[in-house]
């Protein structure tokens, strides 16, 4: 309850209190959390000393679960119920999925996102992500004895909405307060660029288990600025695996293989990989299930050339990146490597060759995003606003509406820098049309078939008018996270009809209470606990952040009656605090953000000029 | 909080179609480091959401001012002219004529896969097009002939997908 520990009115309350934040890597094959002590960033182990989590998560009968290494070791002999690689689910429904039928899963489609069965009930790979989000919240605020303001959350700068939205549900339903969705290749330019002082055009070549991302990035006087991205939101490690296991079955002469025996081979083959990155050859030994005794020998030489194709499938987004930088190979000064999978030599040499320069391995390629994403973390929960840096991210896939035709009309281009808002008016296409149909859309090709469906929503009570007379002005806001609402609204005649919807993928409220409370440690009486402790913490939050503004700006920004007004606010927030309602906490909180709101704007208006007074007395010196 | 206020004056700098772009870039950053939302992550949800609408216009009065064309199309709009860019495609006889020998010598440079031709197309637009602007700056901020900027502005948009095609074929003839 330390944040709840209130300072006397007029001093802001201990500001040089360490607030615990963390930045989590949540990857495809491994997830790691970190956490900046003592002005370094750290990776934080198990009790064993480990510091990956196989993202792996066995669900047994009994409603327990295994998450990591215990779950990973089951995973031949219980493939229904463990789940490897739950990243390659998340934002993604069955049609999404080309090798469904090749996995040991039992899937359930659904709208928006397919879902699993298992021993313990359907899960959605959003409660699986948020299984393993749990554990890394445990294994942090063990580490750190306390807990958690708040986490970074990585995702592949690649994500779309879908899957960005699902990473931030995840963390919402394991009880994470996002400070911030950050891009895996910013991530770790920031660890990079912070430890090497870089300046100028870097590359980020980020492979990992199941995903690729490239990433163009200026770094200059302490900004990072993402130029272009890129990517392939379903390739990685596993492929390479993939393509191992094939060539097992082709070579042993296997076929129909049974879930425990496939499992098996897929594991065997990912050792294989491994063990190429440091030896020229290895064996690979397996024995299936009837008996039957699988030995090979796979060379490096055949390892590179039965991946030649997933390789150069890294190298056309790299392209396609460089060229919406409007950049050449040449002008990149550096190209940090990213994700375990850059380990294999055939990549090291391929990426090698198309920059025509040693790649830069060093940074461990698997602990690399998370260090950056604690770094980051430290700074949003406001634990230091000495060297201060910013990082001008983008969106990674083009934003757009259906028209007519089935077409896609971009609203957002890709790269564009986020935050950002665009609005796009629309009308009426026949005489007396009262409701249009909005269908948003992710993706780069014309035809809205091609692209992702995002969103779909109706404007109705839209005044009857010819066709073409009607205004609809479509509004599309993406945040800072690269996440999208979108706002419609008629104006016309004075009649006004707006609606905000969020994409029909994520998960409302409801959901999320629904889920934590089919979850099995969350009976009713837990509930309710847990939502007065989120009033608690977030009341603390806000009182915090406003008496620190008032003791900047709280003489020369208000008048007196302002200042009694939210210093009225303040007490009866307090006041509230002091019971177990954790409705009216609420209430309180939104009513002292809604009287706080002018002093914010003012604040807001101070820091802009402050920023543009300073610029011009540098120009007068010169 | 004034979001009427226009993107030179967000910038604190005169509103010319010629800009010293290190300084465009330096408000930019000077303005973003003081309202971008990674400053606010811990604020209060007032603060938060001003932070983003400030950071959101601060991103969108750059990206208008950077691009020649861009700062040409706002120059314009302060200056009570609309181009009317969909509907008002009005054009000499004589440009015309030139748009379509430069669609056939780069429809021809494609069917050929002639990478060296597409190239030094490319070269020969970038040339023109930075004469364009040139006339432009004149017309803009020496003449303010708005009318006659006006033409020109269409004219670049047109050359811009001229580019947009070259790069088009180039990227097609690589994969």
């Amino acid at each position: 309850m330390a944040l709840l520990q209130i300072a006397e009115p007029g001093m802001s309350a201990a500001p040089h209190q360490h607030r615990l934040a963390v930045g989590i890597d949540l990857g495809t094959t491994n997830s790691l959390v970190a956490t900046v002590r003592s002005g370094l960033s750290v990776v934080l182990h198990d009790e064993n000393g480990r510091p990956l989590l196989p993202s792996v998560v066995r669900y047994h009968g009994d409603g327990s679960t295994d998450v990591g290494y215990p779950a990973q070791a089951m995973q031949s002999r219980d493939p229904h119920n463990t789940i490897v690689s739950v990243k390659r689910f998340m934002g993604r429904g069955l049609r999404d999925l080309p090798d469904a039928g090749n996995t040991a899963y039992q899937f359930v489609d659904s709208p928006g996102m397919v879902q699993l069965k298992t021993v313990a009930g359907v899960k959605s790979p959003v409660e699986v992500s948020a299984d393993i989000l749990r554990v890394l919240r445990d294994r942090a605020e063990t580490a750190l004895g306390g807990e958690l303001v708040g986490a970074v959350i990585t995702v592949p700068a690649y994500f779309d909405d879908a899957q960005r939205q699902a990473t931030k549900d995840a963390a919402r339903l394991a009880g994470l307060n996002v400070l911030r969705l950050l891009n895996e290749p910013t991530a770790a330019a920031v660890a990079y660029g912070l430890d090497n002082a870089a300046e100028g055009v870097y590359a980020v070549y980020d492979l990992g288990g199941g995903t690729f991302d490239i990433s163009i990035l200026r770094l200059s006087k302490g900004v990072f600025e993402v130029l272009a991205t890129n990517g392939d939101s379903a390739l990685g490690g596993d492929d390479f695996d993939h393509r191992i296991y094939c060539w097992i079955l082709e070579q042993a002469k296997l076929s129909a293989l049974k879930p425990q025996d496939a499992r098996l081979l897929l594991t065997r083959a990912r050792e294989a990989k491994e063990d190429l990155t440091t030896h020229p050859e290895v064996r690979v030994t397996a024995v299936l299930g009837a008996g039957q005794l699988v030995d090979l020998l796979l060379t490096t030489e055949t390892f590179a050339e039965i991946t030649r194709s997933l390789v150069n499938k890294t190298l056309a987004p790299t392209k396609k990146a460089l060229r919406d930088a409007g950049l050449e190979p040449e002008d990149v000064k550096g190209v940090v490597m990213v994700g375990g999978s850059t380990r294999m030599p055939q990549i090291q040499r391929a990426v090698g060759k198309f920059f025509g320069q040693e790649p830069l391995n060093n940074l461990d390629p698997d602990r690399v995003v998370a260090l950056g994403a604690a770094i980051q973390a430290n700074v949003l929960a406001g634990n230091r606003s000495d060297d201060e840096w910013l990082l001008l991210d983008v969106i990674p896939l083009s934003l757009g509406l259906e028209t007519m035709g089935g077409l896609v009309e971009k609203v957002i281009p890709r790269n564009s820098t986020i935050p950002v808002a665009r609005a796009q008016e629309f009308t009426t296409y026949k005489d007396g049309q009262t409701a249009m149909s909005i269908h948003v859309v992710q993706g780069e090709r014309e035809l809205v078939s091609d692209c992702r469906s995002l969103a779909k929503f109706e404007l109705r009570g839209i005044p009857p008018m010819v066709a073409g007379a009607a205004r609809i002005r479509v509004t599309f806001q993406v945040d800072a996270d690269g996440l999208l609402s979108v706002s419609a609204r008629e104006k016309n005649c004075g009649v006004e009809a707006s609606v905000v919807v969020k994409p029909s993928y994520g998960l409302t409220d409801d959901e999320i209470t629904r889920m934590l409370r089919t979850s099995q440690e969350n009976a009713q009486s837990d509930m309710e606990a847990r939502a007065l402790r989120e009033q608690q913490v977030e009341a603390g939050r806000l009182i915090e952040a406003i008496e620190a503004a008032l003791g900047e700006d709280g003489d020369t920004l208000l008048n007196a009656s302002e200042r009694a007004e939210i210093d009225g606010g303040i007490a009866e927030l307090r006041n509230v605090l002091q019971g177990q309602n954790h409705m009216s906490i609420k209430d309180q909180i939104e009513k002292l953000n809604h009287i706080s709101g002018t002093f914010a704007a003012r604040r807001m208006d101070k820091s802009v000029k402050r920023a543009l007074t300073g610029h011009k007395l540098e120009e007068l010196e010169t | 909080m004034d979001f009427n206020q226009n993107f030179f004056e967000l910038f604190g700098i005169a509103p010319a179609y010629r800009v010293d772009p290190i300084r465009l870039e330096q408000a930019f950053r000077d303005i973003q480091a003081q309202v971008h939302p990674d400053k606010f992550a811990h604020a209060s949800d007032a603060e938060r959401r001003l932070s983003m609408q400030w950071a959101t216009q601060a991103n969108e009065a750059y990206q208008t001012l950077k691009q020649p064309l861009g700062r040409a199309r706002y120059l314009l709009h302060l200056n009570g002219v609309e181009l009317h860019e969909e509907t008002n495609t009005a054009m000499s006889p004589a440009f015309l004529m030139q748009q379509m020998e430069w669609r056939e010598a780069i429809g021809e440079a494609k069917a050929a896969g002639d990478v060296p031709g597409l190239e030094h197309l490319s070269a020969k637009l970038r040339a023109e097009i930075a004469a364009q602007q040139q006339q432009l700056a004149e017309l803009l901020d020496n003449d303010k002939n708005f009318q006659r900027a006006a033409e020109v502005v269409r004219e670049l948009k047109f050359m811009e997908k001229l580019r947009e095609e070259i790069n088009h074929a180039l990227e097609a003839l690589d994969a």
